[in-house]
């Protein structure tokens, strides 16, 4: 198991400087970073100025070396925009994405869980076709268009929710839900269908034969062995929250990471977009590797093999 | 005749029928929607923005979906805008399903180092999410058809590679390509004639279930501004241009989302069809979305 962590750390030390290349060769190759900085009437010795001040006359290897010894302890530089630093903007807004992620998730998991089982248990009867009809739904909808629709219809229609802004639980509501549905929706459908199969198996069988309650087989033994496929498509569904993220952070002006992500992109903020790129996949990667580690925790099978 | 309803009734059930009529309309919009359309989708006019939907007041039969901010017929737009998301889906899905598919083969054919390597890259591609780049490639060379289809075609590559691989794995075992090798035939025969036929049930449904998210992710794109540009009609891009009119014409951004929405549902359900009929095993399929 040890070993296992190890390696998968490892791995994604290395996944990380490869995109770490990617990310510094994209920035720069879109054209000369210090000339898109320079305002309208710069003149040859403000380019010169700049091109120092960002370290870009020195050469291209120079540059990496101290954007990576830079960014492994945390500096990013400056944002173009606001002049502060790229930590300082990421610090404050990640934790408010992680809150609506999380919230996102738990709301997704609560709904989904049930829905999956219940579809399975009671196959082909009116709430396995609704269960089956919402997962369909729910992977087919585009979150921002549906974000936007419940603003218009929950805000300015109904007058019960808040269109943005975090302070309250109520605000929670609507970007969470639109964030969890495609999430919701595809472990509903892979809950059934592995319970579908577990449902069908010896081991099943065997628990009914020696008198496990119908309840007990259901929610104990077989739900126990069909959430492992739900979390090894973790990984997956983590990026998908992310990408997810940006949608509804902009919809609903959240004052998160996917709204900085977006309007560093938007406005050629480079040191800003190196940043949050870089961020973002190490979210990615610690998340993963967490997912992993719990994915072998659950089953044995993985961890007697590594 | 009641008794023959009936049966005309149970047979139909089997097939897809309104996902695959909307499909059909979709590919037959995205062909000739643009002739078809009542009015030049581009038709500004100034004397008939925001006219709502007919069944509204104020509506008009003439534009049946209203109009928008500049005074363009939503219908026209919104049928000429299916050519967008279906070229797109399309030339992104050939590249990434042509280019993860020969992987996929090469990786679980040959398996090795490489193979693992290149799961390994699959992983990580899979796990990364692809929005960020796309936007990055967006913005720093311009938004455009070929960055859009480039960007998704990156994303794709790596579910068609691990999904295929899998499949090569477990069609490689059998005995007819054992056969094939004692007879003498190349491995690259060997692949072409023996094995891809087996695979093939497995990609065409992983090609139904791509279309719809591809739709949406190009739409997502567009919203965000980093899908394509220009003055044609892009659903994505209606929805992002009507989004401050929602409170007042909401029928702008609505639409184009309900087609999107539409569009891709009709792939789904079809490819969950298509899967239920070629191969229930394909639960990897559908999981992931």
């Amino acid at each position: 198991m040890q070993r296992y962590i190890i390696v998968r750390i490892f791995q994604s030390v290395i996944t990380l400087f490869i995109l770490s290349v990617v990310i510094f060769v994209l920035v720069r190759v879109g054209g000369d970073p210090a000339l898109l900085m320079l305002p309208e009437s710069g003149t040859k010795e403000d380019y010169q100025t700049i091109k120092k001040q960002m370290g870009l006359d020195k050469p291209i290897h120079v540059q990496y070396g101290i954007f990576i010894s830079d960014a492994v302890r945390g500096d990013f530089g400056r944002s173009v925009r606001t002049r502060r630093p790229v930590m300082d903007s990421i610090k404050e807004a990640l934790p408010n994405s992680i809150k609506l992620v999380v919230t996102s998730m738990v709301i997704a998991l609560v709904l989904s869980i049930p829905l999956g089982v219940m579809a399975a248990v009671k196959k082909d009867t009116y709430l396995d076709t609704f269960a089956r009809g919402v997962a369909g739904l729910g992977q087919s909808l585009p979150t921002f268009w549906v974000g936007l629709m419940m603003i218009q219809f929950f805000v300015v229609y109904l007058k019960v929710l808040p269109a943005s802004g975090m302070s309250s639980w109520k605000h929670y509501l609507m970007p969470a839900f639109c964030l969890g549905i495609f999430m919701m929706a595809g472990i509903t459908r892979l809950l059934r269908s592995t319970m579908l199969e577990v449902l069908d198996s010896e081991f099943i069988r065997m628990a009914r034969i020696k008198g496990v309650s119908e309840r007990g087989v259901v929610w104990k033994h077989a739900l126990r062995n069909s959430l492992l496929p739900v979390v090894s498509f973790g990984g997956v569904y983590i990026a998908i929250m992310v990408t997810g993220a940006i949608l509804v952070e902009s919809v609903f002006a959240w004052p998160g990471f996917g709204r900085l992500a977006y309007s560093a992109i938007v406005r050629q903020d480079f040191p800003l977009i190196q940043g949050v790129i870089l961020t973002a996949g190490a979210v990615v990667m610690v998340a993963n590797i967490i997912t992993d580690i719990l994915y072998a925790y659950l089953d044995p099978r993985i961890r007697i093999q590594s | 005749m009641l008794k023959g309803w009936l049966k005309w009734k149970s047979k139909l059930k089997r097939y897809p029928v309104i996902p695959g009529t909307v499909v059909g309309i979709f590919i037959f919009l995205a062909l000739f929607g643009e002739l078809l359309a009542p009015h030049p989708p581009n038709e500004m006019s100034l004397t008939k923005k925001f006219i709502p939907p007919v069944w509204q007041g104020g509506g008009s039969i003439a534009y049946p979906l209203g109009t928008d901010m500049l005074g363009r017929d939503m219908l026209s737009r919104i049928m000429a805008g299916a050519r967008i998301s279906f070229f797109v889906a399309i030339l992104s899905i050939l590249l990434g399903g042509l280019v993860g598919t020969g992987l996929g083969i090469i990786s679980g054919y040959y398996g090795g180092t490489w193979d693992v390597l290149l799961m390994r890259t699959a992983d990580a591609t899979l796990a990364f999410p692809i929005i960020l780049l796309a936007m990055l490639l967006a913005i720093v060379l311009g938004p455009s058809l070929q960055n859009v289809v480039v960007s998704l075609g990156l994303v794709l590559w790596a579910r068609y590679a691990r999904i295929i691989r899998g499949e090569v794995l477990s069609v490689k075992e059998r005995d007819f390509v054992a056969l094939a090798r004692v007879a003498g035939s190349s491995n690259v025969r060997i692949m072409f004639r023996h094995i891809f036929p087996n695979i093939r049930s497995t990609l065409l449904v992983l090609l139904t279930l791509q279309v719809g998210w591809v739709i949406i992710v190009e739409a997502s794109l567009s919203f965000l501004g980093a899908g394509i540009p220009g003055p044609q009609p892009v659903w994505g891009s209606m929805i992002s241009k009507g989004r401050e009119y929602i409170t007042t014409a909401w029928w702008i951004p609505f639409f184009p989302g309900l087609a999107v929405a539409l569009v891709c549902l009709c792939f789904n359900m079809l490819g969950d069809w298509l899967r239920e009929v070629l191969d229930p095993k394909l639960r990897q399929v559908g999981g992931g979305g």
